[in-house]
């Protein structure tokens, strides 16, 4: 089985290509990258790519798969479809699952379901605690042998110092990173959206910048104590951005990431009790996307990924007090990368795809995220000049809670190939 | 006549022009609660749904009233009897009242912007009567009513608004309507219980009550809720009515002729010291009759009736 990709513009970050270049994969792994090889290739196995970007599959490392338990806003198939619509050939999904992943026999069955489907490599997050509860540590060690690639508080973030100080020690026997949803609860409060002068005046409860950074903070500091790879879960506050950049220069093994609502979108979307403007953190103010977009440049910010947090129709369409925080980002993460950091020049576009393939592959440890010759044949390829408008209905994903509806962006996934084999051509899922 | 809008859900986003055509409706419906026959057909024929999702007793008996003055069929959803105990969403819930064909809807919830959420889904008109910690308009306008009985105007007063602000959808509206007539506000009270942005709205911040009050021409005194105590934002009910209490010793800050306004329920002896509750200077039952004529006109100019059929 071959599949010859030609004259595309191939970006390997890991490897430092940037040049024009054609791909070779055979037998679900990269053979070549070069100039095109001698005419042995069957007409049928190429495919004219110019004018596109040729990436490592993209990668997106936190999303919520919702299955097992809350396959009414989406499963492990039509998270899949979304994402290879998407862009992307790997998703870490996030573990707030019921039952909750926090066990060998669920992040194997996750496994097993993301194989099963074929679409895009699934990867579990294990839980940090039994039930996402705070109280005693999961089975770590078991879920690692299971083939959890990290360990998360997501949405429940661990307000035990002392236990996530053990949890950290713990992840760092099997060198994996743990990854924090940093939100000091207690500050939090009952708030709903930004705190600032638009809760004020819609009468909504407010989440400071605070409640954010305090947490940020102690992760950073209990990283230094343990010394385990910790990864900050969407940084959305400018002093969150510079409390990393500062844990960073004091050699502090942190890593963190961004999504594209924070470095796009303001609290100002919440006016008129919009609840696909409600999400966890909450959207901040201008100044912070301003913080977000220039941690993202001078490299404190080391992944984009999407927080993709499908909720059904019925759940979002409430009073914005009972509406689930959270919204889907698989299919519009690459356009929103493309026109709104790399077009205006924020980031080039290797240093925004680094952030959405070596970078995240690097972080949990799995393959994927380079084209170098024998690497497995995970392939994103872009059409950067491909103008579209976002549609909710028309979207993969079982659920269409995007505040993106109607939006015009420039830059969608043309082909997505897993191991070799094409699975989503031109936002099309190939069965 | 009439207002070009189908809802009332706030006054932030309500013009002068509209406040005033309001308020003078009002000034002239209040006559007819003069009457020995408080009845006019003004409204015959529509029919409106109070649906209050948090308790109330003013406030809905208040809308009650002022839709069966004007001959209107009122009905009352008593929320705790209803399918929302058993779990109905609040989408079910209005597509169900809206399929019996009322014409507007008033409602009270303790969500902000659950009332925007049904006017955004249903083409009748909605009355917000209080949504959490966002506005309650028409207390508001009563508020407005009030004080220009008794002064003559609004343009050029100054209001101080005492009491738990953050989370008052009165203060809030009191905020909007007075200041787009020309009145001064006052956000007097407590660190804890006044919005860290209050900053940047267009109002004058007091912590110290003398201050506050100092010359205004109306102290308008919010009830303070017993959950703040335990919540954390308060010491104790003693505390709080020993540094912000209203006696009558400190509203003789206030200009000579000031008045005393509260959206009830008062706390007497906490907030409000009864001498003042009680003293000549209180509107607190002109505010609730004031009430219900501002309601008749909210309705009169939402279901569009003619000004005729009321002097008739």
């Amino acid at each position: 089985m071959q599949l010859l990709l030609k004259g595309g513009r191939v970006i390997d970050p890991l490897a430092g290509v940037d040049r024009a270049a054609d791909v070779l994969v055979e037998d679900g792994r990269v053979s070549a990258v070069g100039a095109a090889p001698d005419a042995k290739i069957p007409a049928e196995c190429v495919v004219d790519v110019s004018g596109k970007l040729v990436l490592p599959g993209l990668i997106d490392m936190h999303v919520h798969l919702r299955e097992p338990g809350l396959e009414h806003k989406e499963d492990i198939e039509t998270g899949s479809r979304a994402a290879a619509a998407g862009g992307f050939t790997g998703v870490a999904a996030m573990p707030n699952t019921i039952p909750v992943t926090d066990n060998r026999p669920i992040v194997e069955y996750i496994c097993k379901r993301g194989r099963d489907v074929g679409l895009a490599r699934v990867c579990p997050i294990g839980a940090v605690t039994k039930g996402l509860l705070g109280e005693s540590m999961a089975e770590i060690g078991e879920m690692v042998e299971g083939g959890a690639v990290a360990f998360s508080d997501d949405a429940f973030p661990l307000a035990d110092s002392g236990l996530m100080r053990h949890v950290m020690e713990y992840c760092r026997m099997f060198n994996v990173p743990v990854i924090l949803h940093c939100e000091d609860k207690s500050l939090a409060g009952d708030g709903l959206m930004n705190e600032g002068l638009t809760s004020t005046m819609l009468g909504l409860r407010g989440i400071p910048d605070e409640v954010e950074e305090i947490s940020t903070a102690r992760n950073i500091l209990l990283a230094r104590l343990t010394g385990c790879r910790t990864h900050i879960a969407h940084v959305s506050t400018k002093g969150a951005v510079e409390l990393i950049r500062r844990a960073k220069e004091d050699g502090i093994p942190v890593t963190c990431e961004t999504c594209p609502q924070y470095f796009t979108l303001t609290d100002e979307l919440v006016v008129g009790y919009n609840t696909n403007a409600k999400v966890s953190p909450p959207l901040r103010t201008a100044e912070d996307v301003e913080a977000v977009k220039a941690g993202l440049a001078d490299g404190t910010i080391d992944v984009i990924a999407t927080d993709h947090a499908p909720h059904a129709i019925e759940e979002k369409e409430a009073e914005f007090a009972v509406a689930p925080p959270g919204i889907i980002g698989l299919e519009t993460s690459v356009g929103l990368v493309m026109t709104e950091l790399v077009a205006p020049g924020i980031l080039s576009d290797v240093q925004a795809f680094e952030k959405m393939t070596a970078t995240p592959a690097k972080i949990l440890g799995i393959p994927g995220g380079t084209l170098a010759k024998g690497a497995v044949a995970d392939i994103t390829v872009i059409d950067p000049a491909r103008e579209w408008v976002v549609r909710p209905e028309e979207l993969k994903s079982k659920s269409k809670n995007t505040p993106f509806g109607g939006r015009s962006l420039c830059g969608k996934a043309a082909l997505t190939i897993l191991g070799g084999k094409v699975v989503c051509r031109d936002g099309e899922i190939v069965e | 006549m009439g207002l070009k809008r189908k809802d009332i859900l706030g006054l932030q986003e309500m013009s002068p022009d509209e406040i005033e055509t309001i308020l003078e409706t009002a000034l002239s419906f209040k006559e007819i609660l003069t009457r020995k026959v408080k009845k006019v057909p003004t409204l015959r024929g529509r029919s409106i749904i109070t649906l209050f999702f948090e308790p109330s007793t003013r406030t809905r008996t208040s809308f009650e009233m002022a839709g069966k003055i004007m001959s209107a069929d009122v009905s009352s959803i008593a929320m705790a009897n209803s399918s929302v105990v058993k779990g109905e969403c609040l989408k079910d819930t209005i597509l169900t009242l809206q399929a019996m064909k009322p014409d507007l809807f008033i409602v009270r919830h303790q969500a902000s912007g659950a009332p925007h959420f049904i006017a955004g889904m249903v083409k009748e008109s909605v009355i917000n009567a209080g949504d959490g910690m966002h506005e309650h308009p028409s207390q508001g306008l009563l508020d407005m009513l009030t004080i220009i009985e008794k002064k003559g105007r609004l343009d050029g007063l100054t209001v101080a608004i005492v009491g738990d602000i953050l989370h008052s959808r009165v203060a809030r509206s009191n905020m909007w309507g007075l200041t787009k007539m020309g009145a001064k506000v006052r956000f007097v009270g407590p660190e804890t219980l006044i919005p860290s942005e209050a900053k940047n709205l267009p109002v004058e911040v007091y912590t110290n009550v003398e201050e506050g009050i100092k010359g205004a021409d109306v102290v308008n005194v919010l009830r303070i809720q017993r959950e703040r105590m335990t919540g954390g934002l308060l010491p104790s009910t003693r505390e709080y009515s020993r540094l912000f209490g209203i006696t009558k010793e400190r509203l003789k800050l206030a200009k000579d002729n000031a008045i005393f306004m509260h959206p009830g329920p008062m706390n007497r002896g906490v907030e409000i010291m009864p001498d003042v509750a009680d003293s000549d200077i209180s509107m607190v039952t002109e505010q609730v009759t004031n009430g219900v004529a501002v309601r008749m006109a909210m309705l009169y100019h939402l279901l569009g009736g003619t000004e005729d059929a009321v002097v008739a």
